[in-house]
């Protein structure tokens, strides 16, 4: 009698609930997303001018079944076909985060399922290998609300951050840009929209810091910025928004693309990954193909529902390190301030 | 018919089983020490020491709070998933309750359960037995401990106060209530796991998708939104 060795398919159900997005996905081989549900509580927070924590983990508590039951239903799945859970364990808001982790373990428990802590940012980054295959060694640039980092990757599960901001996240900056400049929260895709239509004919400084660092810093540019504005107004000038925008974008991307690009040389990768909510950019994703059209690293930019927080990505990642045979037990907690080198094992 | 009960609304972390008239498995701890990190492993063990397996339970009984906002949302979030994913109903008791419930039985009067709510509040509700089952005759609340008490000395029967924080507001209880006032004793102050299973054994499960803690109070950012829109709208 012949012997069929059948290679079954792997099904990894993702959570995520880091911030204020509630979102329950499931993967299927690592790569193709057979359910991805996001709840997104922004329209809550609009009214406080960013995400009040208290409130994010009373939204979490209200929407995680019911983000869970259309997960499941959208993959036409039952439990006893997943193969493993994959959740968020930071960092993150600690109070947001223990809903995710606290259902994560409720669901292994029940099921027997073997449970896979996630970095949040290996989860951006491997929102990429939804769109292609990874290719090492490689190197992705992370840039969200709360993370700007260049992050190299010599094999799966291996993280190395070669640099990262030294206080405002690239999207904090942002933020606080757009506040200056009296627009709504979140305030990232505004001046977006603005630059695209602006001048970058105001004079605004760019960090670099010492030779060789591949370190961020925003602050600086952020304060420059607010000066700007209150020294028009004080001079009764009036500076037109959009080329405010426009420059203040400009000096940001400048510094991201020109960083990225010679982290790219000196470590000889093959493939540059965009990750984070601020893929988003118009801005910077053009000016990203522009600098890598020419060059042989294949540059990939994720679709925008996989850029900003998913749990698609969550489960991607968590597909990889359940082969690793990384596992946590019950007593699994929630860690706001997690290093992204837990998964270098 | 199998009930599992989670309570981690304060400081006590209770897990019990129950049969339909017998607790199987109880697990009690007063300490200050995290609760996410231990409600799983307790529940497991709880489990299989009982030899009980996820899909022996046949409900689950959850302390919905008032207490700890983490406290609470970290036993309802498990309480949540356990009930959805095993498909079996779930229904919320008041924390407060849990605590009059094991010492107003016998006590002739009221019972005002209490958790220190900082700043000289408490979260307490008034609760009585009548022919053998508990009734709220006040809801839950959180108030001065100094106007509670004196808001009780209308009453004209004893009140038996219970919780591990009574230490912080006996003094002030007294001094309004005098002998009016009873306080249970050391062993009856954590809130006894099997008393919440008890509690929600016999009533209808709530819709699980809905459930959500009782918190008592809006989140602080909410409540100095609303405060400053009326303010923006009275002008
Ligand atoms: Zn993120």
């Amino acid at each position: 009698m012949g012997e069929f060795i059948m290679e079954k398919d792997q099904y990894i159900l993702g959570i995520e609930t880091s911030c204020d997005e509630t979102a329950v996905a499931i993967i299927k081989n690592g790569r193709e997303i057979v359910a991805n549900v996001v709840a997104s509580q922004i329209e809550s927070h609009k009214r406080f001018g960013g995400v009040v924590p208290e409130i994010a983990s009373r939204h979490h508590v209200e929407q995680l079944t019911i983000v869970l039951e259309e997960a499941m239903s959208q993959a036409k799945l039952e439990f006893k076909d997943i193969d493993g859970i994959a959740v968020t364990e930071g960092p993150g808001l600690v109070g947001a985060l223990l809903i995710g982790v606290n259902a994560a373990k409720a669901l292994s428990f029940a099921h027997q399922i073997p449970l896979v802590p996630v970095h949040h940012i290996a989860g951006h980054i491997y929102a990429n290998r939804l769109v292609t295959e990874m290719k090492f060694p490689l190197l992705s640039l992370v840039v969200s609300g709360g993370h700007t980092e260049l992050v190299y990757m010599k094999e799966h599960g291996h993280f190395e951050v070669i640099g990262e901001t030294r206080d405002d996240a690239a999207g904090e900056a942002y933020d606080k840009v757009a506040r200056t400049l009296n627009m709504p929260y979140p305030g990232g895709p505004h001046i977006d929209r603005l630059a695209q239509v602006g001048e970058p004919s105001i004079n605004l400084p760019r960090a670099w810091l010492e030779e060789g660092s591949y370190d961020f810093s925003f602050s600086g540019l952020k304060s420059a910025v607010i000066n700007t504005v209150h020294n028009a107004e004080q001079r009764g000038e009036t500076i037109k928004p959009e080329d405010l925008a426009a420059s203040f974008q400009e000096s940001v991307i400048d510094v991201l693309v020109t960083k990225t690009l010679k982290a790219t040389e000196e470590y000889k990768v093959n493939q540059v990954l965009l990750a984070g909510g601020v893929a988003a950019n118009k801005g910077l994703r053009n000016r990203l193909e522009e600098a890598f059209g020419e060059s042989n690293v294949e540059l990939v930019i994720p679709p925008l529902s996989l850029c900003t927080d998913n749990a698609a990505m969550i489960a991607a990642a968590g597909s990889i390190f359940f082969e690793k045979g990384q596992r946590a037990g019950l007593n699994l907690n929630a860690n706001p301030g997690l290093d992204i080198t837990i998964h270098n094992q | 018919m199998k009930v599992l009960a989670i309570d981690t609304s304060n400081y006590t972390l209770g897990i019990a089983i129950i049969d339909e008239e017998k607790v199987i498995g109880e697990y009690i701890t007063n300490v200050k020490k995290n609760h996410s990190i231990r409600v799983m492993p307790a529940i497991e063990m709880l489990l299989k020491d009982c030899n009980l397996t996820p899909n022996d339970l046949t409900k689950i009984v959850v302390a919905e709070g008032p207490g700890s906002y983490t406290g609470v949302r970290i036993g309802v979030t498990i309480a949540k998933t356990l009930a959805w994913t095993l498909k079996i109903p779930l229904v919320g008791v008041s924390s407060l309750e849990i605590l009059a419930a094991a010492v107003g039985r016998y006590f002739p009067g009221a019972v005002s359960p209490l958790f220190d709510a900082r700043r000289g509040q408490i979260y307490t509700g008034l609760y009585q037995y009548e022919n053998g089952k508990i009734k709220t005759v006040e809801k839950d609340q959180i108030l001065q401990s100094k106007d509670w008490a004196k808001q009780l000395t209308n009453l004209s029967q004893p009140v038996l106060f219970v919780g591990n924080d009574l230490p912080l507001h006996r003094e002030i209880i007294v001094e309004e209530m005098g002998e009016q006032a009873r306080f249970a004793e050391l062993t009856e102050l954590n809130p006894r796991p099997s008393e919440l299973a008890f509690l929600g054994m016999n009533r209808d499960g709530e819709e699980v998708h809905n459930f959500v803690p009782n918190y008592i109070r809006l989140a602080e950012a909410e409540t100095k939104w609303i405060e400053a829109n009326q303010a923006k709208d009275s002008n």
